[in-house]
């Protein structure tokens, strides 16, 4: 399980064209959840740039991976990324899809989820305790975002987007999005 | 080599696309708010997943193919899904039980296809297989929830026992394109794959308090593209639109 680690190869570049283009991309957001932006999601697996003269600019090869296959938003987020980098006026961008190793939901980062709750969506448990196929396992202790109660139950392990739970709080009653573990 | 590779990623598709779409048939229909919600996010887990198949089916097959030529411009004989796929929904009971007991199927064979020798389809499996822990689990609650049910949710769930059982043998009947691909290691070996679903089906069964079905005469046919005369209806509506319209995009 090594290779299910933060992706050290964006955190590691220093040099001020790779941080530029973090910058863009970090204002880039998911669609569904706009206070996720691409490397909040963690979706964003390599960035490597090359150098070329100054009259044809850099070329930028971007690696992303989607969160689930069938969620539509992977081809907005592509469109979306493009754009941004095409304003900042990068012209030569390739985006590459890769699926493995395959997203998981501990690559999202601690803004993120910070982000997350704030939005009123519970961010994901680390460690991924529930990922079995066995039925009526006991429900994983998920607080609620609003009034930070762990008395919570879950409602559907389905919701309003491929990556959501549906619970309520047993406190106040309110119900909440919980970004399920995957 | 990828003649053969292309035969073995079209039937997952057609199989996944398939049962996709019958399931997002529910979609403003189902019971109650909660679970529409979740058969229409599995049918778009299943769509999702034959996507994957497809592009890289296409990519394969170069001159022009793409995912949506495959989907959309391909006829029912050259569909290469099982026919427990395209069964229609029948009630919430039959639906529930056929999707518990092809994911649980599909659920075992990504298990395997994730140490593909082939790192394309490897990958692809790997994603699909977290999707597939939901729909196994959410679908094996289902059947033991009509099945110690009520007096009428129970007779429901044996009634659609008695329908799609016999659709179930042909899963695990290898054609052509099974064999190959488990003899060059991209693929399931499906007997290993019998062996567990045999033993999952039974525990949940068990629970479930619903007896085992002797064992019976099979249909079969799907792999050979020999289908029911569902899947041309699913294609009829499923395709009308690039059949009127070529290329027509939205």
């Amino acid at each position: 399980m090594d290779s299910i680690n933060l992706p050290v190869t964006l955190s590691e570049l220093s040099d001020p064209l790779h941080i530029k283009v973090r910058e863009i991309l970090a204002t880039v957001s998911d669609p569904e959840i706009p206070v996720l932006s691409v490397i909040d999601l963690g979706i964003i697996r390599d960035i490597s740039i090359s150098q070329e003269n100054e009259s044809n600019g850099s070329e930028i090869t971007l690696q992303i991976t989607p969160t689930y296959t069938g969620c539509p938003a992977i081809d907005t987020i592509k469109i979306s990324i493009r754009m941004a980098l095409l304003e900042a006026g990068f012209k030569k961008i390739n985006i590459i899809e890769v699926l493995s190793p395959a997203w998981t939901t501990d690559w999202i980062t601690e803004k993120g989820r910070e982000n997350l709750k704030a939005y009123g969506i519970a961010p994901p448990q680390y460690q991924q305790s529930v990922c079995s196929p066995d039925s009526f396992q006991k429900e994983e202790a998920i607080q609620c975002p609003l009034c930070n109660s762990y008395h919570t139950r879950l409602v559907s392990q389905f919701g309003s987007t491929a990556c959501k739970a549906l619970y309520q709080c047993n406190d106040c009653k309110e119900p909440f999005d919980y970004f399920k573990c995957h | 080599m990828s003649k053969a590779l292309v035969s073995y990623l079209l039937s997952l598709a057609d199989n996944t696309l398939i049962l996709g779409h019958r399931n997002s048939e529910w979609c403003g229909h189902g019971p109650i708010l909660e679970q529409d919600i979740a058969i229409t996010n599995m049918a778009l887990d299943g769509i999702g997943q034959a996507r994957n198949f497809y592009q890289y089916a296409a990519q394969l097959m170069g001159n022009h193919t793409t995912e949506d030529s495959l989907a959309y411009l391909r006829d029912v004989t050259e569909f290469t899904n099982c026919l427990l796929v395209e069964l229609p929904n029948g009630d919430w009971a039959q639906t529930v039980l056929r999707h518990f007991l092809f994911s649980t199927f599909q659920y075992y064979v990504y298990q395997q296809l994730q140490n593909s020798s082939d790192p394309q389809l490897a990958a692809i499996a790997e994603k699909g297989f977290k999707e597939i822990t939901y729909h196994v689990r959410w679908s094996s609650e289902w059947v033991i929830r009509l099945g110690d049910g009520t007096e009428e949710s129970k007779d429901r769930i044996l009634q659609a026992l008695d329908t799609v059982w016999g659709y179930t043998g042909e899963l695990f009947q290898p054609a052509d394109f099974d064999l190959k691909a488990q003899q060059e290691g991209w693929g399931a070996d499906l007997l290993l794959v019998k062996r567990n679903w045999d033993e999952k089906i039974k525990a949940v069964f068990e629970e479930a308090t619903i007896p085992m079905p002797a064992t019976t005469w099979m249909h079969a046919g799907g792999k050979q593209g020999k289908h029911t005369e569902h899947l041309g209806f699913i294609l009829a509506e499923m395709q009308f639109l690039q059949r009127a319209y070529p290329n027509s995009e939205w």
